[in-house]
Order: C-alpha cells, then sequence, then structure tokens
C-alpha cells in the first residue's frame, strides 16, 4: 500500500475514464493503490466521468470498501451475520474490544489497530471467521486472538 | 510404488483451508519432504466442500486417493511416520475419500468434479466431462440451447426461483445489437457459500455455463459480479478467464465455430444489496447499488439499458450437464416443479459442515440428520434458518418438510440459496429477530421507505421493555407489500417466523422486568 500521492490518483483516474472504465473501477483502483480515496480526488473523478461530485460523493458513501480516510496499520474484521453469531461471534467480538481497548468500528488511538464488522466471508461452516489484514481466519478462538494482537504489539 | 517415483498429494488452496493453516502445511511437507529425500508433487485443488475436515489432505496412490482430516502443520511429522504417502495409518486418516459416507451418500452433479481436479487445469477439467456441454451448444441453433434450458426445469438458484428458461428466452426474443450475460456472484447470505467453493474449485464449469448461456442469447459478452469479501475467488476466475482465452475457448471464432464470447470480473465493493439484481446492474454501471423498478425487466433492459441475462453462479453451473445430458434427464432429477439438484450447505453450530449436493425432494430432516452429525457444541438443534438473512427459522416439528420451491412457500418459508444455518440451544430467538431488522437497516440502499425507515422501527420495537405484537404484525405488513425489492419485503419473513415458533423468547423479558 501507497502513500496517497495526487498525481498518481489523477493517472489512475485519467486511466480509467480513458479505457472506458466506470466510476466505481477508478474508485476500486485508488482504494487498492492507497487504502482509500482522499477528498481531493472528488473534483477530477466528478471530471473524468462527467458526474457532479455530490454524485460522486454519494457513490463513495455508499460502498463500505471505499474508505474516505486512510486505515490503520492492521485492520481486523470479525463476522457479524448469522452462521457466526451461531458459534459465538458476539463473545469472541466483545473478547477482542476488551482487549483492544476500542469498540467495533474503531480505530485504536495508536492508528495501530481498527475492528470492523463484516457480513459474511464464505466460511460459514467453520466460524466464527475473520479476516486480518486481508488474510482469512476461520475458527477463531481466543488463542488465535492473542497470536494476532500479539504480532501487532511486538 | 518405485523410491523414486513422485507422490501426488493434494492440499486444497480454497479459502477456508487456507483459514485453517493450509499454507504453513504446505511449507511443512515441502521441508519434510526434502528432509527425507523424498519426491512429492503438492497439487492445490478446490475444496470437496467437506468443510469439517478442512484441511483436507489427499495422497494419491495406487488403490485411489487417500483422506486424511484436519490436518495441521504440526501433523506433518507423525503423518510421514506413518506412511501416508503409501497410505498408512494414522489417527487422522479417513480412509479412501470416494468412501467417505458423508461424500458417497451425496449426488454430485455441478460439484462433481469440485476439489477433485486442479481448477486451473483445462486437461483435467476435460478429461471428467468439461466442454461436452458447450460443444453440444456449438452445433445446435439459440433457440434449441434454449429449448433444452426450458425442459429442463432449471429454476434460478439465487432465492428467486424463476425458471431459466423463460428468462433466456425472452432475451433471445428481444432485439439488441448488444446483449450481456451476466453472473451474480455476489454471495451475501450468511450460511451460503456454494458459489465460492465452484468458483475456486472449478472455475471453467462457470466459464462454460456463461458461453452456453451467451450462445443460447446471441450475447458475445459475460461478466461476473463478484463480491470483495471473496478475494481468492476473484484471483481463480480471473486466472481461469486468463488460460481460457489463451486455448481458444473465450475469444473470437471460439475453437472454430465463428462463435464469439469475452468475459471479465467485476468486484463489488462490499453492498449485500447488491446482490438483488437491479441494484446489481446499477453497481456494474459505475453508481451506488440502489435498486430500480421493474418493469422494465432486465431480459429487456438490462445492463446499459440492453437485454440482459442475470443468473446466479450455481444456476449458469447446472447449464453445462443440461446441455451434455439433455433437459429430460434434469427434469428427471427432483420433485414437482423443484428440478435437478440443489448444493446445500451447512453451516453455523453443525458439527459436520459443509456443501451436500442432492437432489430436491430429499427432506430437510434427511439432510440434517445424515449430514450434520448435529451441533458443534454438543446442545440440541433449536432452529434452522433456511435461505440466508432473509429466510425463514424453522423448529424441528417442521423439519419433515421436503425441499422444494413449492414445499417451503407453503410453510411460509424459502429455500433460498440452499443455506441452512443451524442453532443450538444458546441461542435467543429476540435478538435473531433483533439482528433481521438491525441488517437490514446496516444494508438497505434507502430508496424505500419501508426498507429504509421500517427496518430502524423494527429494530427499536424488539428492543423495547415491552414488546407491541401487533404493531411489529403492522410493520412487516407494511414492509412486505410495500418495499421496492426482496430486501424490505423479505426481512419481516425471519422475524415472523421467529415470532411464530418461539413465543417464549419473546415473551421472558416482559416478565422478567414486570
Amino acid at each position: 500500500m501507497h502513500d496517497w500521492n495526487d498525481q498518481h490518483a489523477l493517472q489512475i483516474i485519467a486511466d480509467c475514464a480513458k479505457n472506458g472504465q466506470v466510476l466505481t473501477s477508478a474508485l476500486r483502483q485508488l482504494v487498492d493503490n492507497f487504502g482509500y480515496i482522499d477528498d481531493a480526488s472528488i473534483a477530477p473523478l466528478a471530471k473524468a466521468f462527467l458526474r457532479s461530485k455530490a454524485e460522486v460523493y454519494g457513490t463513495i458513501q455508499y460502498y463500505s470498501d471505499f474508505r474516505d480516510s486512510a486505515p490503520a496499520e492492521h485492520v481486523l474484521r470479525i463476522c457479524q451475520a448469522e452462521s457466526c453469531q451461531a458459534v459465538g461471534s458476539k463473545k469472541i467480538t466483545k473478547l477482542v474490544t476488551t482487549k483492544t481497548g476500542i469498540a467495533l468500528g474503531q480505530t485504536s488511538s495508536d492508528g495501530q489497530i481498527s475492528l470492523e464488522p463484516v457480513y459474511c466471508l464464505g466460511l460459514c461452516a467453520n466460524g466464527p471467521a475473520a479476516e486480518f489484514d486481508g488474510n482469512p481466519v476461520a475458527e477463531l478462538d481466543e488463542a488465535k486472538i492473542d497470536k494476532i494482537l500479539s504480532g501487532i504489539r511486538s | 510404488m518405485s523410491a523414486n517415483a513422485v507422490t501426488r498429494i493434494f492440499v486444497p488452496g480454497d479459502m477456508l483451508a487456507i483459514a485453517l493453516g493450509a499454507g504453513e502445511l504446505v511449507k511443512e511437507l515441502q521441508k519434510q519432504a526434502e528432509i527425507r529425500n523424498t519426491s512429492i508433487e503438492i497439487i492445490r485443488n478446490g475444496s470437496r466442500g467437506m468443510c469439517w475436515a478442512e484441511t483436507l489432505l489427499e495422497v494419491q496412490t495406487n488403490a485411489g486417493r487417500v483422506a486424511y482430516g484436519n490436518v495441521k502443520a504440526t501433523d506433518v511429522n507423525s503423518l510421514f511416520e506413518a506412511g501416508f504417502l503409501n497410505g498408512g495409518d494414522h489417527e487422522k486418516a479417513l480412509g479412501q475419500t470416494e468412501e467417505i459416507p458423508w461424500l458417497a451418500e451425496q449426488q454430485r452433479v455441478i460439484f462433481n468434479r469440485c476439489g477433485i481436479i486442479d481448477p486451473l487445469s483445462l486437461g483435467e477439467f476435460q478429461d471428467s466431462g468439461g466442454f461436452i456441454g458447450l460443444r453440444k451448444a456449438l452445433q445446435i441453433s439459440p433457440a434449441q440451447i434454449v429449448e433444452q434450458v426450458t425442459r429442463s426445469g432449471l429454476r434460478g438458484r439465487g432465492g428467486a426461483g424463476f425458471p431459466t428458461g423463460i428468462k433466456w428466452q425472452t432475451v433471445l426474443d428481444t432485439a439488441g445489437a448488444i446483449k450481456h450475460i451476466v453472473c451474480n456472484a455476489d454471495e451475501g447470505d450468511s450460511g451460503t457459500f456454494s458459489d465460492r467453493l465452484i468458483m475456486e474449485g472449478d472455475p471453467f464449469r462457470l466459464i462454460e455455463g456463461m458461453i452456453i448461456a451467451g450462445l443460447a442469447v446471441r450475447a458475445e459478452q459475460g461478466v461476473i459480479y463478484l463480491r470483495s469479501e471473496y478475494p481468492f475467488a476473484v484471483k481463480m476466475m480471473r486466472a481461469a478467464i486468463e488460460m481460457a482465452e489463451a486455448e481458444n475457448w473465450l475469444g473470437k471464432n471460439i475453437q472454430g465455430s465463428g462463435k464469439t464470447f469475452n468475459m471479465e470480473v467485476f468486484v463489488g465493493a462490499g453492498s449485500y444489496v447488491c446482490g438483488e439484481e437491479t441494484a446489481l446492474l446499477e453497481s456494474l454501471e459505475g453508481k451506488p447499488g440502489i435498486v430500480r423498478s421493474k418493469p422494465p425487466l432486465p431480459a429487456i433492459a438490462g445492463l446499459f439499458g440492453q437485454p440482459t441475462v442475470i443468473n446466479n453462479v450455481i444456476t449458469l453451473c447446472a447449464v453445462p450437464d443440461i446441455l451434455a445430458k439433455g433437459g429430460d434427464w434434469h427434469a428427471s432429477l427432483g420433485i414437482g416443479r423443484s428440478t435437478g439438484t440443489l448444493p446445500f450447505q451447512l453451516a453455523g453450530n453443525v458439527a459436520k459442515g459443509g456443501l451436500v449436493e442432492l437432489p430436491f425432494g430429499v427432506s430437510l430432516q434427511k439432510v440434517v440428520d445424515d449430514f450434520a452429525g448435529g451441533t458443534k457444541d454438543g446442545s440440541k438443534i433449536r432452529a434452522v434458518q433456511v435461505g440466508g438473512p432473509l429466510g425463514a427459522y424453522l423448529p424441528p416439528e417442521l423439519f419433515d418438510t421436503l425441499t422444494g420451491y413449492e414445499e417451503f412457500a407453503a410453510i411460509g418459508a424459502g429455500i433460498g440459496h440452499g443455506g441452512i444455518v443451524i442453532y443450538g440451544s444458546s441461542i435467543n430467538m429476540r435478538e435473531q429477530a433483533k439482528y433481521a431488522f438491525e441488517f437490514c437497516a446496516e444494508e438497505s440502499c434507502g430508496k424505500c421507505t419501508p426498507c429504509r425507515i421500517g427496518s430502524i422501527r423494527g429494530y427499536e420495537l424488539l428492543g423495547a421493555e415491552q414488546i407491541d405484537k401487533s404493531l411489529i404484525d403492522d410493520l412487516c405488513e407494511v414492509m412486505i407489500e410495500g418495499s421496492a425489492c426482496a430486501m424490505g419485503a423479505m426481512t419481516p419473513i425471519p422475524v415472523q417466523s421467529l415470532m411464530r415458533y418461539w413465543p417464549e423468547d419473546f415473551a421472558e423479558d416482559i416478565k422478567a422486568k414486570s
């Protein structure tokens, strides 16, 4: 993941528009490159894709993948959907929030970790499921949580 | 087996196996084989769907493939000591894979080669029946392809159960210079993973199904709308498309037939409602996934206003066998108007979860009894939810219901995408009902008031000290009758089924507080 770079972002936007791709394709590439979509890109996106700035902003806000601020160093997403609830995902989520001192949807004050909800990773026979920095984790338990968190702190 | 022979070992590369440590397992296998000066070849197959035994390691022996279940990197040393390369006995041995009752008792059609072949081997794909349906389709007219699909009785596996043949006929009959095949791979229902498994384990099957759909309606482009939560499937489908292009199974003049079909993968961005077909089309056009009013039907004016077939992954994956074996063969499987097979998915609090493919018509009881093996925590099964977040919760008294679209509709439920989430004794039904509204509020696209506001009011009503059942029923009626799509119109299904079958969970709090 790279730090936000206006020139690079403008290049991505121009390339997507030139190749006939849609607005969300450009948003996807921006997120994949920088981890988020900086407000600075709203005006150029609007111009390139013939939308109003409000429409671009609305599209970014609509999709949960399209962050509008830089993510934490590490992101732990824990499934909150039914299958995982059936095997105690709420309890395990609570354990994580206790250990990290932050609630679901929050980022630690040192910017090290964000906890996020996710609704189904398709690992439903082996819940609770989670994803840490893009890597899937199944059968999440306290030992696995401790391993993940100790890796962050060290 | 000679000392120098290379033994083939299968370790799934699918997302679940990776989540359970298959990556470390492979490294350890390679390391130990090197130490022991033994030649092994590791094939990263897809999953057999036996999720309870993942990571499932298989060894090719002279007598067939031998399986070891729940294998971790720490088991590798003892596996070598036990002579697993020759199928040696070990505490994790499951015997011949094909003879494991959990697999042997299934009737696999769509998942016939998933977990068996190397997902990216076009050779193994064709050796196991791949492209037979497509070859047939290339020789007959679009109308004849549609006729076979219509005769098959195939219905949409995404949940709505709409007859696929009728959908295809409409697109074929609609004039349009450009038409589209859109595959709905936005498998967002909790408790479902059949789309993921097939895309990761047998990607060419989906490609074959989409090409046939293209030939049937004279569409030359296809797109898979694939959710971002499935990065492994995205990678696999893209690699498979590239290989199919290289071998001229995609692109211009496919295998010298003069027919053209191109495909791409479009990655979603974390919105559940984009699984609704018109929201999905909006999303593909680069806009927020807000549902469209119907009519016009997507078949008439779909993607970019052009005639469009939208089918679920499993629907399209059922098509190759229909062409290969005939529509009548498919129609002979199942019950009533629910023909063919359904890949059930057992999830939640389940001892033996995974994918179970059987013809429609088997009772829910049989699926649960013969395959689930009870709950994971050993408690009694209190409920199952069938068909995802918008499906009904059913008590054991209703497990004798036969699995079929009409049979489930008769008890106010839906078969959906075949997901069965099992709940044990610890589950609180009022919490589940609250969650149904909460999820709807989280994922509502906001277009219509009954869904956008109703979901929030419902959540509040269920959180109140006194539950006003008649007011909740009123609200549910408004949502059912007034919502623009299934998101709002079906959220009352889980809520009302919970209140109907487990009234005690909704009375408890009131008593405790009074």
